[in-house]
C-alpha cells in the first residue's frame, strides 16, 4: 500500500496479450494445423512451458525476493499435485488404454505395456 | 423456442414451486419498497467489502440452500416411505436427488463454512479484514449467482438429472440433451470462481496478516484447519474447473473428451471428478474439525489436548486426500492392483482421523464441561461421526466394496460423516459465534429442542439405511419393494423429525432476534480463549482498535491475565479501510447473464456477456481507489460506545 500505483501497468498488459495469443495458437495447432499427432503434442507442450514462464514472470512476482519462500513452496506443491494427476490418471485409467484406438502406433501390445506402466507409476508414488 | 420449452410444465409440484418463488419475490420487493430499504440494501450489503457482512450473507444464503436441499430430501423420503408410491415419477426423482446432492455439498456445506471462516478467521488472527477485500466480495457474488443459476433450473429449462457426480456418458449431450446438465456445469463453474478466489484470499490473509507474535504454531486451531483447507481448495478446484470446462465443450461445441463415440474416455470424467471430489469432502470436513476443536477447548475449559498432533493430523489428512480418489469407483474395473493401492491409502486416513478423535476425548477427560448448545452438537458429533468413519473403512476395502457399492449402505455412510461432521459443525459454529455476528445470543432452550430433534431424527433416518443397504436396496431407485417397507418408513419419519428440528432452529433465530438481551460482553460465553472474543460486541468495522501482541494459541487467556484489551489508547493510529464498491456485484451479475445464455446455447448473448465481464475487469484493473482512513477520534468514540465506558474512563 505504501507504493502508489502511478505507473501504467504495461508489463501486465503485454503479459495478458501474450498469454491470450499463446492460447489461440495452441487451439489452432490442435484444431486445424494439420500437423502429425506427435508434433501437435510437442508444440502444445512447448507452448505450455512458455505460457507458464509468462505467468510466473509477468504476473506472479517470481523475481521479487519477498520475506518468505512461499512461491517456491507453492510451486513444489503444484508440481507434486500435477505429478499425482498425470501419473495417477495413467495408473488408474491404464485399463482404458489397452484397446487399439486405430490411429496410433504407440498403443500396440496394450496389455503388457499398461502393466509395466502401472508398475512404474506405483514406484513413482 | 416456445415458452413451454423455456419453463418447465406439467408438474403440479413445480407449479407450486413457481408460485412460491413468485410470492416470496413479490413479498421481498414489497417489504423493501414499503420500508424504503432499497438504498440500505445497496449501500450496506450489496456493495460491502467487510468480511463480517460478507460472512453473514454467505451464512444466510447457505441456510436458504439448506432449506431447499432439505425439501428435496423430504420429497425423496416421502416417495420412498411406502412401496410403489406415486408422489414423484422417475424423471422427477432423478432431478430431485441430483439437486439435493449438488446443493448440499456445493451451495450449502461449503458456503456455510466459508461464511464462518470469513467472519472468524480475521478476528482470530488479529487482522482488520481479508488481504483482498474486493476479491472477497467477488467471491461471494460468484457463489451467490452460481447458486441462483443452479436453482433456477427446476422452473426454467429443467433440472439436471445425472446425479451430483454427473457421470459421463449419461451426462453427455447424446443421453441427456437439453439445458439440464448445462445448468449443473455452469452453475458449478460460476460458483467455483468464488471458491478458488476465497482459497487464495484466505491463504494470503493467514500467512501475511497475523497479529505480531502469532507464529504458525500459535494460531488457533480453526485458523489452522482453514489454512490447510485453502491449500486443498487451491490444488483441487482447478481439476474441477478443467473437468467442467471439458464437459461443457463436449456438450455445447461437440468435442469428444468424455463421449462414447469419437475415442472419448467417459471414465476419465469419473477419474477427474473424484480427483477433485475427494479433496472436496475434506474441504467441508477439516474446517468442521476446527470448529469442534475450538468449542471443545472452550466449554471443557481446558487447553486443547495435543495441539501439535492436531495440526499434524490435519496436514496428513490433507496430503492423503489427494491419493485416495479411486475408492469412489472401485467397481469401475481398474483392476485388483490399482484397487489395492487405493484401498491401503484409504485406510491410512483413518489413522490421523483417529488421532483427532482421541485428542478430543483427552481434552474432555476430567474437565468441567459446560453443556451449552454448541457443546451438545459437538459431543453428539464424536460418536455419530465415528460410526460414519468405521463404515467408511468397511467401504474402503476394495473387495468388500463390491458388495456395498451403490447401495443404501453407502448412502448411509456418507450421510453419517457429512451430517455429524459438517452440518453439526455448521450449527455449532453458528450458535457459538452468533453473538459476534449479531450482537445477541441464540435462545438456549429453543436451541436444545432443535438439537435433540435433529439428532434423534438423524439417527432414526440414517441408521436403518445401513441395513437396507446390506439387504440389497440400491441407491437412486425411485420405488421400493414391500420387503423394505418397515425400515424405509422409519427412515422417512426420521427425515421429517430432522426437518422439524430445522424449523425449530429457524424459529429460535427469529425468537432470539426479537427477545434476546442485547447488552452482552465481547467474550459472550465467558469462556473464550482466542482473539475473536477480545473484540467488543458488536464488532467495530475495523475489528481491532489496537492489535495485541500474541504469545500463545490461547491469546485471550493471556490478555485477561495481563489485563490487556484491544483498545490501548496510547497506541491508537488512523486505520486504513477499503471502500465499498458495487463492481463485484455487477461483474458477477453480468457473468450470470453470460452463463445463463450459455446454458441455452445462445452463443451470441453469451459472448456479449463475456465481453461485459472483461470490460468490468478492465475497469477494476485501472481503478486506483485507495480506500479511506478511520480517524483516531472516531475510533475512540466507537470503542467507548461498544465497551459501554463511562465518561471518566
Amino acid at each position: 500500500m505504501e507504493k502508489k500505483h502511478s505507473k501504467y501497468p504495461i508489463n501486465h498488459i503485454v503479459g495478458f496479450a501474450l498469454s491470450i495469443t499463446l492460447t489461440i495458437i495452441a487451439a489452432w495447432t490442435a484444431l486445424s494445423s494439420g500437423l502429425p499427432t506427435m508434433w501437435i503434442i510437442i508444440t502444445i507442450m512447448a507452448l505450455a512451458v512458455i505460457q507458464a514462464a509468462i505467468q510466473l514472470f509477468m504476473f506472479m512476482h517470481i523475481t521479487e525476493s519477498g520475506a518468505t519462500n512461499a512461491p517456491w513452496n507453492m510451486m513444489f506443491h503444484a508440481f507434486v499435485i500435477a505429478a499425482i494427476i498425470v501419473a495417477g490418471s495413467l495408473f488408474v485409467m491404464s485399463f482404458g488404454f489397452t484397446h487399439d484406438h486405430g490411429g496410433g502406433d504407440h498403443h500396440e501390445g496394450g496389455g503388457s505395456e499398461s502393466h509395466e506402466e502401472s508398475q512404474e507409476d506405483h514406484e513413482g508414488h | 423456442m416456445q415458452l413451454d420449452e423455456f419453463f418447465v410444465t406439467g408438474e403440479p409440484l413445480i407449479y407450486a414451486g413457481m408460485v412460491s418463488i413468485a410470492l416470496v419475490s413479490a413479498t421481498v420487493i414489497f417489504l423493501l419498497t414499503y420500508f424504503k430499504r432499497w438504498k440500505w440494501l445497496w449501500q450496506d450489503w450489496l456493495t460491502t467489502v467487510d468480511h463480517k457482512k460478507i460472512g453473514i450473507m454467505y451464512i444466510l444464503s447457505a441456510l436458504a440452500m439448506l432449506f431447499r436441499g432439505g425439501v428435496d430430501a423430504l420429497m425423496m423420503r416421502t416417495q420412498l416411505a411406502f412401496p410403489d408410491m406415486n408422489f414423484l415419477n422417475s424423471q422427477h426423482y432423478n432431478e430431485v436427488f441430483t439437486t439435493h446432492g449438488t446443493i448440499m455439498i456445493i451451495f450449502m456445506a461449503m458456503p456455510f463454512l466459508i461464511g464462518l471462516m470469513n467472519i472468524i478467521v480475521p478476528l482470530q488472527i488479529g487482522a482488520r479484514d481479508f488481504a483482498f477485500p474486493y476479491l472477497n466480495a467477488v467471491s461471494f457474488w460468484s457463489f451467490f449467482f452460481g447458486a441462483m443459476l443452479f436453482n433456477l433450473s427446476f422452473v426454467i429449462g429443467g433440472a439436471p438429472d445425472a446425479g451430483w457426480t454427473n457421470y459421463a456418458p449419461l451426462a453427455g449431450s447424446e443421453l441427456s440433451p437439453g439445458p439440464g446438465i448445462n445448468f449443473y456445469l455452469l452453475g458449478l463453474q460460476l460458483a467455483g470462481i468464488g471458491t478458488l478466489a476465497t482459497g487464495i484470499n484466505l491463504m494470503v490473509t493467514i500467512l501475511r496478516m497475523r497479529a505480531p507474535g502469532m507464529t504458525l504454531m500459535k494460531m488457533p486451531i480453526f485458523t489452522w484447519s482453514t489454512l490447510i483447507t485453502t491449500f486443498i481448495i487451491i490444488f483441487a478446484f482447478p481439476i474441477l474447473t478443467v473437468a467442467l470446462a471439458l464437459m461443457t465443450i463436449d456438450r455445447i461445441f461437440g468435442s469428444h473428451f468424455f463421449t462414447l463415440t469419437g475415442e472419448g474416455l467417459p471414465m476419465m470424467w469419473a477419474n477427474l471428478f473424484w480427483m477433485w471430489g475427494h479433496p472436496e469432502v475434506y474441504i467441508v470436513i477439516l474446517p468442521a474439525f476446527g470448529i469442534f476443536s475450538e468449542i471443545i477447548a472452550t466449554f471443557a475449559q481446558k487447553q486443547l489436548f495435543g495441539y501439535k498432533t492436531m495440526v499434524g493430523a490435519i496436514v496428513i489428512i490433507a496430503g492423503l486426500s489427494f491419493v485416495v480418489w479411486v475408492h469412489h469407483f472401485f467397481t469401475m474395473g481398474a483392476g485388483a492392483f490399482v484397487n489395492s493401492v487405493f484401498s491401503i491409502t484409504t485406510m491410512m486416513i483413518a489413522i490421523p482421523t483417529g488421532v483427532k478423535i482421541f485428542n478430543w476425548l483427552a481434552t474432555l477427560y476430567k474437565s468441567k464441561i459446560i453443556f451449552t448448545t454448541p457443546m451438545l452438537w459437538t459431543l453428539a458429533f464424536i460418536p455419530s461421526f465415528t460410526i460414519g468413519g468405521v463404515t467408511g473403512v468397511m467401504l474402503g476395502m476394495a473387495a468388500a466394496d463390491y458388495q456395498y457399492h451403490n447401495s443404501y449402505f453407502l448412502v448411509s455412510h456418507f450421510h453419517y460423516v457429512l451430517i455429524p461432521g459438517t452440518v453439526f459443525a455448521c450449527f455449532a459454529g453458528l450458535i457459538f459465534w452468533y453473538p459476534k455476528m449479531f450482537g445477541h445470543k441464540l435462545n438456549e432452550r429453543i436451541g436444545k429442542w432443535a438439537f435433540w430433534l435433529f439428532l434423534i431424527g438423524f439417527h432414526l433416518c440414517f441408521f436403518p439405511q445401513y441395513f437396507l443397504g446390506l439387504d440389497g436396496m440400491a441407491r437412486r431407485i425411485f420405488t421400493v419393494g414391500p420387503e423394505w417397507f418397515t425400515l424405509n418408513f422409519l427412515s422417512t419419519i426420521g427425515a421429517f423429525v430432522m426437518g422439524l428440528g430445522f424449523i425449530i432452529f429457524v424459529h429460535g433465530i427469529i425468537y432470539s432476534f426479537r427477545f434476546s438481551p442485547r447488552d452482552i460482553e465481547g467474550d459472550s460465553w465467558g469462556y473464550g480463549r482466542t482473539l475473536e472474543w477480545a473484540t467488543p460486541t458488536p464488532i467495530p468495522k475495523y475489528n481491532f482498535a489496537t492489535v495485541p501482541e500474541v504469545d500463545s494459541h490461547d491469546a485471550l487467556i493471556d490478555m485477561k491475565e495481563k489485563g490487556e484489551t484491544t483498545f490501548d489508547r496510547s497506541k491508537l493510529k488512523p486505520i486504513h479501510m477499503p471502500s465499498y464498491t458495487g463492481q463485484p456485484f455487477i461483474m458477477m451479475a453480468i457473468l450470470f447473464f453470460a452463463s445463463f445464455a450459455l446454458v441455452f446455447e445462445w452463443i451470441t448473448l453469451a459472448v456479449i456477456g463475456l465481453i461485459g465481464a472483461i470490460v468490468m475487469m478492465f475497469i477494476r484493473s485501472f481503478d486506483y481507489d485507495e480506500g479511506y482512513h478511520v480517524e483516531v477520534d472516531e475510533i475512540i468514540e466507537t470503542e467507548r460506545k461498544a465497551r459501554r465506558m463511562t465518561d471518566d474512563e
